[in-house]
């Protein structure tokens, strides 16, 4: 009996103190995904369209927003690319430079740096054109639990290939922190990127 | 032949260390076993390859295109879950665990009993079942299915509760000992558990196989293996989930029908044995 009665003050107690911490983390409020946890630090070590071979320690500090897309993407990769533009553009101004968008390309053969370069300044002039071989570019989305593949090619040399669709969201000290799948509304990721820029700000 | 294929996609010591002891504790097991209790060779063959089904679903390149398309996920589970668990049950290790019972039950003292009643809770047939069929729609569930194929931790927990549980389940079913002579489950009962576990994974192949939108967009999220139709994808997967785990059981009623046919006694009639003893 007396193990009854403890066992249920245990239970109690435990509710109580899930309420107050559920009180507590309030003000966190996301409208992506959290992976908090469920995915490594940010790392890579990328070709940029400037022919520079850059590290995730370039972007230190950054809200950076990783992701895998080819420049003959005929729908996905636009759509995410001026989705994003807008979400950005769309924070308060002197927050907008806490963000880094970070496109790596998965189509080495035909994405050049100088190509790529060009297609993502075309949208937003702060996203940063990665590629790298394509082991590198394997090793990189094993990582973060992803990956790509090619069509074969029709007769004049042209292929699809598939990619993820989300962008994986790091904080400033390179935390995978948000999943922001591609039919998020354009207002709910700027909500999300305001609040993570000023988190990394304070 | 492109030998890499044979490699682990994501290399996990800890998998492959359990595989071998397995292996290796059959071996000694089988070399150590007087004559007539050792299995014939239909029975190794049987186990060995229920092992090494498992064994390439989790690490060979097959785990790379698990990871990444639906249908050969629910390919892998049938495995794990359905295939590899019945062949290991049905090749009957019985001697082999007994062996290893009477090495290592006196070096455990206390710790048998803890493990034992775990055990008997677990083989307990209602709660056999609903772990059996739950375990399917728990690691199904959208929201837990898009967690366990982004978090490679729970991943691994998802394949490996998947097997452990495949193996209770399918050796509670095949149980080599006579419900007449031991507290073995009785053959309606196994029956009724195949029937009970069968529904429900219909219902959700179904449910899967009918669904207009996409109910499992992770692999949409973490890209596919190849450029495949998602609607493709997870309509096969769906079949995979409906119709294959429905017929296990359907092979499984037909086996232990067979056996409680050849088992058949007539009932110990207890007034004769009364009047016997006085």
């Amino acid at each position: 009996m007396k193990f009854i009665t403890l066992f249920a003050r245990s239970l109690v107690i435990a509710g109580l103190a899930l309420v107050l911490t559920g009180c507590l983390d309030e003000e966190q409020q996301w409208n992506a995904k959290e992976i908090d946890g469920m995915l490594p630090d940010l790392e890579f070590t990328l070709t940029r369209s400037d022919g520079e071979t850059v590290t995730a320690e370039e972007y230190q500090g950054q809200v950076r927003l990783m992701f895998f897309g080819f420049t003959n993407c005929p729908d996905v990769c636009p759509a995410t690319l001026s989705k994003l533009t807008r979400a950005i553009k769309a924070m308060p101004a002197d927050l907008q430079d806490d963000v880094t968008p970070l496109f790596v390309s998965v189509d080495p053969k035909r994405d050049t740096p100088e190509r790529l370069g060009e297609y993502v300044n075309f949208f937003y002039d702060r996203t940063v054109g990665l590629t790298a071989d394509e082991p590198t570019l394997r090793k990189l989305a094993k990582r973060y639990r992803t990956t790509f593949g090619y069509d074969e090619p029709d007769e004049r040399g042209n292929y699809n290939v598939s990619h993820s669709a989300a962008i994986y969201v790091f904080d400033g000290q390179g935390n995978a922190r948000l999943l922001l799948r591609s039919d998020l509304p354009t207002d709910q990721i700027t909500e999300d990127l305001v609040q993570l820029a000023r988190q990394a700000r304070s | 032949m492109n030998w890499n294929l044979l490699l682990p996609y994501d290399f996990s010591p800890l998998t492959i260390l359990a595989y071998l002891l397995v292996a290796s504790g059959y071996i000694v097991a089988l070399r150590a076993l007087p004559g007539e209790e050792k299995p014939g060779p239909v029975r190794i063959f049987a186990f060995f390859l229920g092992l090494l089904l498992c064994y390439a679903v989790m690490q060979t390149r097959f785990d790379y295109y698990a990871q990444y398309m639906f249908f050969i996920h629910r390919g892998q589970h049938l495995i794990l879950h359905h295939l590899g668990p019945v062949l290991i049950a049905l090749s009957n290790p019985l001697p082999i665990l007994r062996f290893w019972h009477r090495q290592l039950a006196p070096a455990m003292g206390a710790w048998v009993l803890p493990i034992r009643w775990g055990y008997n809770a677990l083989q307990q047939p209602f709660i056999a079942a609903f772990l059996f069929a739950g375990l399917v729609y728990f690691w199904l569930w959208p929201p837990i299915h898009f967690d366990a194929m982004l978090s490679r931790d729970l991943y691994w927990v998802m394949n490996w509760s998947m097997l452990l549980d495949g193996l209770l389940f399918w050796w509670l079913i095949f149980d080599p000992r006579s419900p007449h002579d031991t507290p073995s489950l009785g053959y309606g009962k196994r029956i009724l558990l195949l029937v009970l576990v069968a529904v429900p994974q219909m219902v959700l192949g179904a449910w899967i196989v009918f669904n207009r939108g996409m109910v499992y967009d992770v692999y949409e999220v973490c890209g596919r293996a190849w450029p495949m139709s998602p609607i493709d994808d997870q309509l096969i997967g769906g079949i995979l989930t409906w119709i294959p785990p429905a017929m296990m059981s359907v092979v499984g009623i037909l086996i232990l029908i067979g056996r409680a046919m050849r088992d058949d006694r007539p009932r110990p009639r207890r007034h004769v044995a009364e009047e016997v003893t006085p």
